[in-house]
């Protein structure tokens, strides 16, 4: 079943067209990837299936609910963990969780069963505490994924997850969206090949607004007649460029 | 409930930060205590402290225009607010959450004014009360300022606008640390032609009782705290449509 249908999406920002007629499928409860250079188009792209910016044309259906005119309804859907961190850097870790939880109308007694569930999840006990911008990079980002777990979302959009992360940082997290893997629908966008490679059961290649190729890491890799997932990626998006 | 929410997160994100304590209650304190000290050796009519009270209230309030823009500049700034767009609330629980928990800190500053002022010889009256329950429509023009600044500017901007420029203007056009009439001319014209002067003498003519100054002071301040607060929501909203 098809977790988002995306038909002919564009985004125009007076003469730039940061999305061009993308159109694709994404199977529930896969984890799909949006590769691309900057300027590809990948985070306008969330924006609009997370309805935060409305679609020039075009349409997507999350979960059967269109994001041009249930917006409602398909946030009920959806969790996003933005680029930056996005956390409430006074609050500690727990109080940052009662936030998305209050936000979300969740009882006393459900905010507790999910902040306890999701602390233990991503580890985020020993830290529960402490003020959220006094936390590493790292636990930020943690965080930043419990805050948008919290809601129990149909449909995660993870945009640059690992950005500014150290590897163990980035292994850690890793670790933990594989184990997401199955549960919710995770939508993800990245700069790192090794990461899309390693994580997703299919990836899309954005350049300048428009879907390049959409397949598994293999199937990108024997498009590209090459055995290195980065070379295929390079050969893809310079031989776009031709 | 969901706006209580957010109210409660920014109460704490403001009383957290020891700066905001530091400028937001001790910085008046300060300015009441020195001033006071400096009417003790050389006495000067406007720094009595049944003018110098009123007067030093309504100057605190300009921080509260600090707080509001920095936290919602920097809410931008992080992606928070563009998190908490994808979750229920709706616009009206923004513009409430934001508002509201800073009118009781507000109140809260102008209290300690106040018990300040009583330490140093104000008179305990009812007019107290009268006094503090004005401070809230000022406090609400501050407010709306803050969240005008917080949604157009970013968190450096919002610094020098705000943290700057504002405070200076309040401070120079509003009558508490010299007397328009000395300046007079334009100046005095441009001074009362807007809010800030009318906030301090709205705060001067409750404390001293003379209640038939009140209204037309009142009026200035609802007036421009209304218009403020309409063109702070469209700009709010506006912001929020964009992310």
């Amino acid at each position: 079943m098809n977790a988002i249908k995306i038909e002919a999406l564009t985004k125009k920002y007076r003469d730039v067209t940061a999305v061009d007629g993308l159109s694709l499928c994404i199977e529930e409860g896969e984890l799909f990837s949006l590769l691309g250079v900057n300027g590809a188009g990948k985070t306008t792209t969330i924006k609009m299936l997370s309805c935060l910016t409305k679609p020039t044309e075009g349409d997507a259906y999350l979960c059967g609910k269109s994001i041009c005119r249930e917006g409602t309804e398909v946030k009920k859907l959806i969790a996003v963990s933005p680029q930056e961190t996005a956390v409430a850097p006074g609050l500690n870790v727990r109080e940052n969780l009662e936030l998305i939880c209050g936000a979300h109308g969740f009882s006393k007694e459900k905010q507790n069963t999910k902040i306890k569930e999701l602390t233990e999840l991503l580890g985020l006990d020993s830290v529960s505490r402490k003020k959220a911008g006094k936390l590493s990079g790292g636990w930020q980002r943690r965080l930043s994924i419990a805050m948008a777990l919290i809601s129990e979302p149909k449909i995660l959009f993870l945009d640059e997850p690992t950005l500014g992360l150290d590897v163990l940082a980035r292994s850690d997290l890793w670790d933990i969206i594989r184990s997401l893997k199955g549960k919710v629908t995770i939508i993800l966008t990245t700069h790192y090949m090794e990461e899309a490679e390693e994580l997703s059961d299919r990836i899309a290649i954005m350049k300048d607004g428009k879907l390049l190729v959409c397949d598994t890491a293999e199937g990108i890799k024997a498009q590209a007649g090459t055995d290195s997932f980065e070379e295929a990626f390079i050969r893809i998006v310079k031989g776009a460029a031709k | 409930m969901r706006m209580l929410t957010l109210a409660k997160r920014n109460t704490k994100e403001i009383l957290r930060d020891p700066l905001n304590l530091a400028f937001g209650l001790g910085f008046p304190l300060v300015l009441i205590l020195l001033l006071s000290a400096i009417q003790a050796n050389i006495p000067v009519e406007l720094f009595e402290i049944e003018r110098l009270a009123p007067g030093v209230s309504v100057f605190g309030l300009s921080f509260m225009t600090l707080f509001s823009a920095t936290l919602i500049s920097k809410d931008r700034g992080s992606s928070l607010l563009q998190r908490l767009y994808t979750t229920p609330l709706t616009p009206t629980d923004f513009i409430l959450g934001y508002t509201l928990p800073i009118i009781p800190i507000s109140v809260a500053q102008c209290i300690i004014c106040y018990i300040a002022a009583i330490i140093l010889g104000l008179d305990i009256t009812v007019n107290i009360l009268y006094a503090t329950l004005f401070i809230i429509p000022v406090s609400v023009l501050y407010i709306a300022l803050g969240l005008l600044c917080g949604s157009v500017l970013n968190d450096k901007q919002v610094g020098g606008i705000c943290g700057a420029l504002l405070t200076n203007l309040s401070a120079w056009v509003s009558g508490i640390w010299f007397d328009l009439e000395l300046v007079g001319g334009v100046f005095k014209r441009i001074a009362y032609a807007l809010p800030f002067v009318h906030a301090v003498e709205l705060e001067r003519a409750a404390l001293s009782g003379n209640f038939g100054d009140i209204l037309l002071h009142l009026l200035w301040v609802l007036g421009y705290a209304a218009v403020i607060l309409v063109l702070a929501v469209l700009l709010f909203l506006r912001q929020m449509k964009r992310q």
